[in-house]
This record gives C-alpha cells, structure tokens and sequence, in this order.
C-alpha cells in the first residue's frame, strides 16, 4: 500500500507501510546507516503528516515483516486482543496521540487497551509525539512488578545494582555490592555481568550473591546476567532467582543472541517452577536496544525503534520483573549523541510502557559516543519525571568490566532527592533496620563493625 | 588531609578488592569535587584519544627502516566522524588505494596493517615497539609487506590481504578507550584473508596498553596464532588459544 503527503505543492511518495515509518523517524544515525531514512527535513516531517493520517487498525492488516517469514510478528497478530483493541479502533495515529493526552485516559484506560496495541501502532504513534509527550503519557501507566521486592509503584525509584569486574573477582564484586548497598542500591535486583560465560563462574556468583543476601536479610533478587542457555545448564544446582535474556524485535536477530521464542519459553517455565519470590513470581529480565536488529543484518528494512518496539512484545509474553533498553550502549552509527540518546531513550521507556512493561533504562554512553555526564543528567531527570522503574548503580558511573559509563550510585541519590522517590518499600525497610539511610533517606554515618562492612573474608 | 565536608565511606578496606570506584564518599549525597573532576578528567582524555591522529609521519619513517615493501593507503572515511557514523565506510580502501594495492605485482606472505581504530595514539605510542620485536623473526621464514591506513577498521586488512595475494593478516588497531585505559591496542589475526569474512574468522588479542597486556606477552601470543593458522591454513574460533602455554597470563583477558 502507497502513502502519500503533500507539502507545498510537493508530494512525497512512500511507497509501503515500513518505508514510511522509518521516513518518519526522528533522525538517528542507525537508519541513515541502514539506507531508510529521510533525506530532508521535509521530508521527514511530510511522512510524519501521512503517518498521523494512517488508521490504527491498518497495522493490523499490514505487517511490517512478513507473517510467514517471522515468529515475532506471528506473535504480535496472534497474541492481539481485539477486545481491549475495539475502543481505539477507529482513531488514526495522529488522533490516537490526541487521545492518549486526553486528561480522561488516565492509568486505568490505559490498562485497558494495552493488549489491543501492537508494538507498531506504540511505534508509529511515538514518532510524531515529542519528547513532553512521551514524558507525559508513559508518567500515566504506572506497570508494577513484583519478586522479593515490589518495583515500580507510584513516589518509588529502583535501582539494578551492577558491581561488575574485569576477571568476575567475587572479592572485588562483593567489594562494589556493598558499597552500592550502602547508597541505597540493589532493590530492583543485584545483576552481574559476568566476564565470561562459564557454567561454573557463573553458579559460583549466584551462590555468592545468594549467600550475601541471605547472611544480610536483603530483600531483593540476583541475577547473573548469561546466556539463558547457561541459565538453564545450572538453574537445578545454583540459585537462581530471575532468568536473563537480551532480546531482539525480530526471529534472525533473536537467532543471532542465540535464542528463539521456545527456548524463551523453556527458561521461562525452568524459572517458574523454583518458586523463589516472596511478593511475586513474576521472574524474568529482559534486555533490548536500539540497533541492534540493524548490527545483526536482521532489520529487514524496518527502521531501528520499529525493531525495538517489536523486542517488546517478546519480552511481554513472559511476564518479566524487569525490562530495561541498554540505549547508549550500542554506539555512535546507532545513536551518535546525547539528543539522540536521550530521545531514543524516551521512546524506548514510552512504548514499553504502554505496552504494558516494567520498563527501566540504563542511561548510558560509550566514550566513542558524543556524550558525556551532563547528558546522562538531562536523560535520567527526564526519565525519573516519566517514572522510569529502575536505573542501574554503578560504582562511579565507570563500569570496568564494560568500559562504558552508566548511572552511579550517587545518581540514585540525586534522583531519589530531586524526584522525591524512595526505594522499593521492602527494600526501603531493610535499609531503616540496618541504619544505612535514615527517614528522609539520606545516608547515616555507619559504624565500621556494621555486618555490612564485615562481609569479606567471612 | 581530611576534608570535613565530605561524608567519608567507611570501605577502605573494600577498596584494595577492586579498580571499580567505590569508596568514593559524598556531599549530600553526590561526588564530592574531587571526584566529579577525575570522571571528567578520565572521560576527557578518552574523547581525546577517540579524535587523536594517526602520526603517518613518524610511522611511516620508522617504517621505511625495515626495508620491507610499504603501503601508504586511506579507508573511504574521510575524516572522524563519518568514519564513526559509517563503519561500512571505515572497512574499503578508498580508490587511490585501492589501485596502489591492484598495482602490486609482488607476492606476499604476511600483511601487518597499522590503523588508528578508536584510539590513534595506542597505536602511535606502541606499535612500533611491537614492529621491532616482531619483523626480524617473522621476516626469516616470510615475505612481510607493512600498510598503514587512516580511518581503518578491522575489516579493512580483508581487503588489502586479498590484493596482495597474503596468506595472513595481522591488523594493529587502537581500540575503544575506556576511563582507565584510553590508550588500548588490539590485535587481529586472519588466515586467507578475503573480502567478506566476518569475525569468527578472526583471533583477537587485546588490551594492550601499560596496565593491560605487556608487548612481549602480545608477541608470544601472536606467534602462537600466526604458527597455528599456517599449521592448520585456518583462523578463527576454531583456533583455541591453550593458555597453559602462557601460565603467567592467566589473568589477562584474552578474546580467543
């Protein structure tokens, strides 16, 4: 089907429904390297015109990436509700943006229609929203998730603590665990990645994270963030709380992580079984990111936040505890600055949101990317204002097993103060017994005998 | 001398455990000054390193010294920052290049690429170091030709190695700074170089800087690929590095 639009006696022509998506995308340097984007700024904004005057329901008949062809999209037309769907059904893109603003769709509207929306129209209806929009409407979709701790409730901010090192060190990890405890990190989950993949680093730095939580009486989950196939080798002997994957928003990039929808499945169904939350069992981590359908040849033409819109609905059907977008991480031929970090970052949280994700984000940047610290302060302030559920803590900001920067432990500070949010209430219990933080959730002075400080060598 | 405004964090023990920075202390819960300026400094001298040229100058003098045959050559990037939004670009020789490797007629054995990557000056500070070590052994048993190239990437050494009729590549390319490390080389091995191939058909050492991978460390394991892959006429995941060969290095990280 052809699109068309009219600008000063100019009609730009699009010749199908992916074309004009991606044309329609804010400028990112992940589709000018793909070949897909707009070539003016007219023209851009030309193809923004004709989306906002495309039907909702079209998306339903037009798929982006052939049925047959693509397990993903077979999951977004399967899985669709058109029940939840009837209400909107008659809006176009441009009128579906008016009615999200509306003061009457509020959290429980929204509720309401989010298994009638698939990741496209999310997409399509983001790319003409600005950056206020996105704040605005993903600020009314409150998603909570539940294990040993409760994340993402109204007033509350979470943090992944991420004590990751070079040679998976358990002393040097244990070293960055708890002085990220003791800014008030850890309560979305503590979450390592580790250096290697092997079966038995990794069951060894569940155990000791399980240890840790244990001998302290943390409420909160671990993770080691490996491959689910090697999840799944130890799930019987290690402890193992949430199952991690990072994910992609179409079937050849999921092949290309090595994973598809049933080994999803069977991680997902290993992990069920264990019966390991206290508050909720909702037990899986997901990761995504722009590009990286792109850097896999896997894009089939479809513009990058397309793509990662599409992870999404993979990642909903399995009901995740966390979901987080790694935007900055990918690099400068996807995203090449912070503007173009921090919008993508606000579409990633917006559309996982309305969808129906727990969604957090690592606000991040590689030292290739034109970035630097102030940017990641704009993104994070934006992001707590849309009520992000969690961020990462990273000693410093300087990950040295990743050598990229992401939040710091200080940030959670910053965020919680200025935002006026609190931890996990679980968590935030544990950190009022132990005296780390006190009412107002600044930080105590802790004695030196704390167990705290005494976990090494014990 | 203690610095009342700061709230200390009481770790120092947890600091000897880790290079990650903790214990950092704060002011109200953010970094102290002291601190914010050292993430500024270290990230600053990182963005350096990403913008930093390639001394073809000086390169190419120590070069022309080996008395080896000697190419001169420029990716299609033009200058940094196209050769950051289009990887695509950094990977082909651009065509006067181009045609000066089509012109050679001489039969080659080994192609050492030097290209500044993210990091021109790991390579500038380094390289030629490494060149010193290597050239006089590899030259007895192989016919060695030497390209320096701007604006390289890794894939790069595909291209030229298949011009020149090589049997083997090694590319010496600056990688991605980090904080601590910004001046960072690696190392890329192929055998049967040809456009088109993809990086399981490469080995990789890397982390070669002052704190990381010593030079000499880097020329026994680069002596070990380039002896296997003649050997075995592959290169590549199959490959497996046996580090028992290197006890003393188990510790470093080595991408086999």
């Amino acid at each position: 089907m052809e699109f068309r639009y009219t600008v000063n006696s100019f009609t730009y022509n699009f010749k199908d429904l992916k074309t004009l998506m991606a044309k329609a995308s804010p400028y990112r340097t992940g589709d000018a390297l793909a070949g897909i984007c707009a070539e003016t700024n007219e023209e851009r904004v030309g193809a923004q015109f004709a989306l906002s005057e495309v039907p909702l329901s079209l998306f339903l008949t037009e798929h982006l990436i052939p049925y047959e062809s693509d397990e993903v999209t077979r999951l977004i037309v399967d899985s669709h509700d058109q029940n939840s769907f009837s209400s909107i059904s008659h809006l176009t893109v441009g009128d579906f943006r008016n009615w999200l603003l509306l003061d009457t769709t509020n959290q429980e509207v929204l509720g309401q229609i989010k298994m009638g929306l698939t990741p496209e129209m999310v997409a399509a209806v983001s790319k003409i929203m600005r950056n206020q929009d996105l704040i605005a409407v993903a600020q009314k979709c409150g998603v909570i998730s539940r294990f040993r701790t409760t994340v993402g409730q109204k007033g509350r901010l979470s943090i992944r603590l991420q004590p990751n090192h070079p040679t998976d060190s358990q002393s040097g990890i244990l070293a960055s665990t708890i002085d990220g405890l003791m800014y008030g990190c850890g309560d979305a989950v503590i979450g390592i990645n580790p250096a290697t993949d092997s079966p038995e680093v990794v069951s060894n730095l569940l155990k000791m994270l399980d240890e840790v939580r244990e001998k302290l009486g943390i409420p909160t989950q671990s993770c080691v963030l490996s491959h689910i196939t090697t999840t799944l080798n130890i799930i019987k002997d290690a402890p193992v709380d949430l199952v991690f994957q990072s994910i992609g928003g179409t079937e050849k990039t999921n092949s290309s992580f090595g994973v598809n929808l049933n080994i999803l499945n069977e991680g997902y169904q290993a992990a069920m079984e264990l019966k390991r939350g206290t508050v909720g069992q909702q037990v899986m981590y997901f990761e995504t990111g722009q590009g990286s359908s792109l850097s896999a040849n896997a894009h089939h033409e479809v513009d990058q936040q397309t793509c990662e819109t599409r992870a999404y609905a993979v990642a909903r059907k399995f009901n995740p505890f966390l979901v987080n977008s790694v935007v900055g991480f990918i690099g400068p031929e996807y995203l090449f600055d912070g503007k173009q970090i921090i919008r993508a970052a606000l579409e990633d949280h917006f559309c996982a949101k309305l969808l129906g994700l727990p969604m957090g984000m690592d606000v991040c940047y590689t030292n290739h990317a034109d970035a630097d610290q102030d940017d990641m302060d704009n993104l994070m302030t934006l992001l707590g204002v849309a009520g992000c559920n969690f961020f990462m803590g990273v000693p410093g900001a300087d990950d040295i097993m990743l050598n990229y920067q992401s939040t710091s432990f200080h940030d959670a500070m910053y965020m919680r103060k200025v935002l006026k949010k609190r931890p996990a209430p679980e968590f935030e219990a544990w950190l009022l017994a132990q005296g780390i933080i006190n009412e107002r959730g600044e930080r105590n002075n802790l004695n030196s005998k704390h167990l705290l400080l005494n976990m090494h060598g014990k | 001398m203690e610095n009342k405004l700061i709230q200390t964090d009481p770790s120092e023990l947890l600091k000897t455990q880790t290079n990650a920075r903790i214990g950092l202390g704060n002011v109200g819960g953010a970094l102290p000054t002291q601190q914010t300026l050292s993430l500024k400094l270290d990230h600053a001298r990182a963005k350096d390193a990403v913008f930093s040229p390639l001394n073809t100058e000086l390169l190419a003098d120590a070069f022309s010294k080996f008395d080896l045959p000697f190419f001169n050559l420029k990716s299609k990037a033009e200058n940094k920052i196209e050769y950051l939004k289009r990887p695509d670009l950094g990977r082909k020789l651009d065509n006067n290049s181009l045609e000066v490797v089509e012109k050679n007629n001489e039969k080659t054995d080994i192609v050492l690429v030097i290209t500044d990557g993210l990091s021109a000056d790991a390579v500038n500070t380094q390289v030629i170091n490494v060149l010193k070590q290597l050239i006089p052994e590899w030259s007895k048993k192989h016919k060695i030709a030497l390209a320096l190239v701007e604006n390289g990437r890794v894939a790069i050494a595909d291209e030229i190695g298949e011009h020149l009729g090589a049997k083997f590549t090694a590319i010496f390319i600056g990688e991605r700074p980090g904080l601590s490390s910004p001046h960072s080389m690696g190392i890329y091995t192929t055998f049967h170089p040809k456009v088109g191939l993809t990086d399981e058909s490469r080995n990789c050492i890397s982390n070669i800087h002052s704190d990381g991978l010593s030079i000499l460390q880097m020329v026994q394991i680069l002596n070990y690929y380039k002896e296997e892959s003649f050997r075995n006429e592959y290169s590549g995941f199959k490959l497996k590095l046996d580090l028992n060969l290197f006890e003393e290095q188990k510790n470093t990280p080595i991408i086999g």
